[in-house]
């Protein structure tokens, strides 16, 4: 059953404010969810005043600037800092993106930074993924086949075929739209949410793969696919421009064509 | 000790947007028109059941409340329809690019409202 409310442990209250030297020009405030595993508290939200003259235009390069020169126990991931790797997926201005894309002048007024939404926090920003990976692996993410292996070389795909892959392939696993959607919100035990369905079309599209009934008798179940009720929060927030919404409709679309 | 790990903030801190705001329109207004046909049921039953019973009903139906409520069922009604059938486009496999989801979001808010006037501007005609 859906709880829309935050448990007692989860609720945030008002922080530290971190204030900017006075002569600082160009100021903008961040307001950052915080929460220590350690200390006993509950989640609290931190404001760093960024002098904007000073720091990278980026949400990664403020978040950067806050570790390395204002507070160092703020704690997020990062990586390739630019929208490769998926790493600093988060919560910006009310919506899911990459902190590294997100540029400071897309948010208006104050940018408040959550973690992706309706996760359990390990610290900070950093949420924790077990699931959403555990549902990935559970879709059996690799080419499957019955027939022997070519000999000699690799089994081929014409380019029709291939560019039937074009907008599945380039997911990043980021989470972004699996946590922006509500569905995935409420049912998250047992929907496997857009991401992981946009990866199981993306085998079910293979010309090479051999496995596309047994992929879709493992998804036609009312909570693992039909959760998804084309919100559409996915395709909206996807920092790769991707759309998960329409990998699920595909989905949907080829159960009903076997029947 | 792994303490109990707090559940980071969803409903109170996403930002609301059309996709969203429209698919829990669609839900409540579904549920507007299970009531509302409880109230047509109520309409029907009083005409069945004599002149009296149907008088005193069409009189708390022509209340301001009455009329109220009627907007609201009527309005219930068109959006309902009308994004019925954007979903079903959906489901058959159209209009699922972002800027189509976007016009398509629109336009069934102004269908809904355009028709809503239009069936009340033309049973207020009807009745003189």
């Amino acid at each position: 059953m859906a709880e829309f409310s935050l448990p007692a442990n989860s609720k945030v209250s008002t922080g530290k404010t971190w204030r900017a030297a006075s002569d600082a020009k160009s100021l903008r405030r961040f307001r950052v969810y915080r929460w220590n595993p350690d200390d006993g508290r509950t989640p609290r939200l931190d404001t760093y005043e960024i002098n904007m003259s000073e720091c990278g235009p980026m949400v990664l390069d403020v978040l950067i600037k806050i570790k390395n020169e204002i507070d160092p126990t703020v704690t997020f991931r990062r990586s390739c800092r630019e929208g490769v790797c998926g790493s600093c997926a988060m919560n910006i201005g009310g919506t899911n993106t990459l902190a590294c894309i997100r540029h400071c002048d897309d948010v208006q007024g104050d940018v408040a930074i959550y973690p992706l939404p309706h996760m359990p926090v390990v610290k900070d920003l950093v949420p924790d993924l077990t699931q959403f990976y555990a549902q990935y692996a559970s879709i059996e993410p690799w080419l499957q086949t019955r027939s022997a292996a070519p000999t000699g070389r690799e089994r081929l795909q014409s380019e029709g075929d291939r560019q039937k892959l074009d907008g599945y392939y380039e997911c990043i696993l980021c989470a972004c739209c699996s946590t922006a959607c509500p569905s995935y919100w409420w049912n998250s035990d047992r929907y496997l949410g857009p991401a992981v369905l946009l990866q199981a079309w993306r085998w079910i599209a293979d010309s090479r793969d051999e496995m596309t009934g047994e992929r879709l008798d493992a998804l036609e179940d009312p909570f693992r696919l039909y959760r998804c009720h084309t919100i559409m929060n996915c395709t909206k927030t996807c920092p790769k421009g991707l759309n998960p919404a329409k990998a699920i409709a595909e989905i949907k679309k080829l159960i009903v064509a076997r029947l | 000790m792994v303490p109990h790990r707090p559940l980071s903030p969803h409903l109170q801190i996403y930002k609301p947007q059309i996709s969203s705001a429209l698919s829990i329109l669609h839900r409540i207004t579904g549920v507007a028109l299970g009531l509302g046909l409880l109230l047509l049921a109520w309409w029907l039953i009083a005409a069945a059941s004599g002149k009296q019973d149907f008088a005193i009903v069409q009189s708390l139906l022509a209340a301001w409340f009455g009329q109220a409520i009627l907007l609201g069922f009527s309005w219930s009604l068109f959006f309902h329809l009308c994004n019925g059938i954007r979903h079903l486009a959906w489901d058959a496999g159209y209009g699922l690019e972002l800027p189509a989801v976007n016009k398509s979001g629109w336009a069934v808010v102004i269908a809904a409202f355009v028709l809503t006037f239009g069936a009340w501007v033309g049973s207020y005609a009807m009745s003189g």
